[in-house]
This record gives structure tokens, sequence and C-alpha cells, in this order.
């Protein structure tokens, strides 16, 4: 019972959702609306979950006063000072919640990006050596394209490696994404039929 | 005195400071950095977990339950069916966690086979084949054919199939080369962002 009847849920809903996606009627429009919905309530308490697990683990760093532990509050703060502004101040225009989005979150998160531009450049720099036909091709495309995509590269190269770089992406580029995308796809359905079928049993976990 | 104000404005030294902080990591991992990173993590829960309330939780789940409730009653068991992940944390009853994680799992399960047959493979398809009227669709077919013998393990490539196959590492290649060389500059602008907000919005240096 523990794990046949989950099994069941799993193949009945996948089942429904796959036939649904075949009857284009309204009422099988307002099944799937509506199982969204269901999907939208119960996302919530599984992220809780989440942030429980999270909030645990900076907790118990805490009170073991483990190295760094200060740190600890800091990410505990943020993470309460955050929710409970917008929770009671909302997260409409002009409101402290949207101030800290603007002044805080917005610089943390994109100098945490643009941090790594150091790091690849470097990383690049150690890794990328054109030993084989086709490690050159990888490093001549990527030249190709960060010389193309700004100004100073196309002026240097009379508007050849923007041209260059269009090309690129619109032939040889999508012609690699799309075989990529194709093999995921075949592999996402395979497994998720695979789940459908209770032939892939992982989810339901080891105990019981 | 107006270039005074805008500099020691709180909002702007606050952005300017942990912009700094997560620079300094360039030098080395130091204590002000790893204020910036903690601060980041819960900051960015926080925000995450209010947007899900107010953008998704409150309109599609709490105000239809409080204002039609004959029409969305079932709803009432998704939010009961939801509150079952907190049986994670008994030893006893753990395994009734199942249930809500049945229905996700089968909902995106059932989703990703149609969604994605459609999306990812037959429209993926129809584009790359169409139209049919010059060479460079030509060499796109190309490319993705040789590209998918290129992941094709199920049995030993011979014949035809190890050019093809080399001829898809080809396009591979440029590809992962295009792609890197474009998340590169994303990072650059990111930068150039960042110094713009620094030289150009915080201290006025640059018009």
């Amino acid at each position: 019972m523990k794990k046949r009847i989950p099994l069941f849920i799993v193949f009945l809903v996948g089942m429904l959702m796959i036939i649904q996606f075949f009857i284009p009627h309204r009422l099988s429009v307002t099944f799937y609306t509506g199982f969204l919905n269901w999907f939208t309530a119960m996302v919530l308490f599984a992220l809780i979950i989440g942030i429980g697990t999270l909030l645990n683990r900076h907790f118990k760093k805490i009170k073991r006063k483990d190295d760094d532990w200060g740190f600890s509050i800091v990410t505990i703060t943020g993470f309460f000072g955050m929710l409970l502004i917008g929770i009671f101040g909302g997260i409409g225009e002009g409101t402290l919640f949207m101030k800290l989005f603007e002044f805080v979150l917005t610089p943390l998160q994109a100098t945490m990006f643009a941090l790594l531009a150091f790091f690849i450049a470097s990383a690049a720099f150690r890794a990328f050596r054109a030993r084989t036909f086709e490690a050159s091709l990888l490093l001549i495309a990527a030249l190709i394209v960060m010389l193309g995509r700004v100004p100073i590269g196309d002026k240097l190269t009379f508007g050849f490696a923007s041209t260059l770089t269009e090309w690129i992406f619109r032939i040889p580029n999508m012609a690699a994404k799309r075989g990529i995308q194709m093999g995921i796809a075949l592999g996402m359905i395979a497994t998720s039929l695979k789940i459908i079928f209770g032939i892939e049993r992982s989810w339901l976990g080891s105990d019981d | 005195m107006e270039l005074l104000s805008n500099i020691l404005n709180p909002w702007n030294l606050l952005a300017a400071f942990l912009t700094f902080a997560i620079f300094s990591f360039l030098y080395k991992d130091n204590p002000f950095y790893k204020f910036a990173e903690h601060l980041f993590v819960g900051v960015s829960l926080g925000y995450s977990t209010c947007i899900i309330i107010f953008n998704a939780f409150i309109p599609k789940v709490v105000n239809p339950i409080f204002t039609d409730f004959s029409h969305n009653w079932h709803l009432v068991i998704a939010v009961l069916l939801g509150m079952m992940y907190f049986f994670r944390f008994s030893s006893k009853y753990r395994w009734l966690i199942r249930f809500p994680m049945a229905i996700q799992i089968g909902f995106t399960a059932g989703i990703s086979v149609t969604l994605r047959m459609d999306a990812r493979l037959f429209k993926q398809l129809k584009f790359t084949v169409m139209p049919l009227d010059n060479i460079y669709t030509i060499i796109v077919i190309v490319g993705v054919i040789s590209v998918l013998i290129y992941f094709l393990f199920t049995f030993k490539r011979k014949g035809i199939l190890n050019p093809l196959a080399k001829l898809g590492t080809i396009f591979l290649m440029v590809g992962f080369g295009a792609t890197f060389g474009n998340t590169v500059m994303a990072r650059i602008s990111l930068l150039i962002g960042r110094i713009s907000f620094l030289l150009k919005d915080w201290l006025h240096i640059l018009e």
C-alpha cells in the first residue's frame, strides 16, 4: 500500500495528462487548468520543505558554533527580512520589497554573474589549447562570436565578425542545438514514460 | 550638492558596498565576500518565496477558494495534499509524502511526454526541414542528423556512420564555441552594467 498506491497515482495522473493533450475540448482544458492550480497549491509546500531544510542546516551551524557560523545569521536574517517585508508591506512598485530587490538583490546577482567573466576568461586561458582540430574549431568559433558581439570587434574586421557570428548562430550552432535538444527530448520522454509505467521508482525512496 | 547627496544616498551606498563586496573575491576569499554571498542566498530565497505566494499561491489558490468556494472546493484537497509534505519530519509517517509527490511527478511526467514531444521534437523537426529552399537548410539538416548520429550509443558505429559522427563533432564544437563566446559576452555585459552603476549612476564620473 505504501508504494503501490503512489505508483498507481503516478500512472493515473500521467496517463490523464497525456490523454487530455489529444482532446481539444473545453472540458479537457478546464481539467488541465484545474490540475495546474493543484500543482501550484502543492509547490508552495514543497518549497517550504526545501527552505526548512536549508534553514535547519544554518540553525544547526549556529547552535554548534561551526566555522563561519556568524554568516548563517546573515542568511537567516536575509530570508526572514525579505519574506516579512514582502508579506506585510506588499510586493508592488514603490514598496520596500522592490527597493530591496533593486538595491540589494539585483547588485548581488549581477555582480556575482559578472564575477564569472573573470573566471571564465581565466579557465578558458588555461583549458583552451588548440591541440586538436576540434579544439581549434571551438576556439575559433568562440573568438569570432566574441568579436562579433562588440562594436570594436566588428570595426576591426570591417563588419565581417558580426556577419560570421550571425551565420554561426543560424546554421552550425542551430544544427548542434537542435540535435542536442532532440536527444534531450527523447531522453525526457523515455524517462517520463518509465516513471508513469512504474519502471523508474527511485523517487519512492528506499525505506518501507 | 546634488552629486554628494546621490553618492551618500543610503540605497546607492548599500548597492555599491555589495558590488565591491562581491568583487573583493577577485583578490581572495574574505569576510566581506562571505557576507554578501550569504546575504544573496537568504534574500533571493525570501524574494522567490514572496513571488510564489503573491503571484501564484494567492491568485490561483487562496482567492478562488475564498471568493467562489462552490466551484473551487477541490483546491482545498490540493492544499491538504500539499500539507502532507510536512510528514517528512515524522519518522513514522514519512511515507505519506509519496502521495503529493506522486501527483506532482505524474503531472510533470505526463506533461513532459506530450509537450516535449510537440515542442522539442516535432516542431524542431518541422523547422529543421522547412523551408527546404536554400543550401543553408540542407546544411542544418545534415548537421542535425550527424549530431544525432554522434549521440547514438545503442550499437557500435560502423561504415558511413563513423564519418557522419565525425561531422557531428565538428557541428558540436562550433556550437559549443559559439555558446561559450556568447556566455562570455553576456557576463562581460553584466560587468559593464555594474561598472556603469558605480561610475555613472552612483559617482557620476561618466555621463
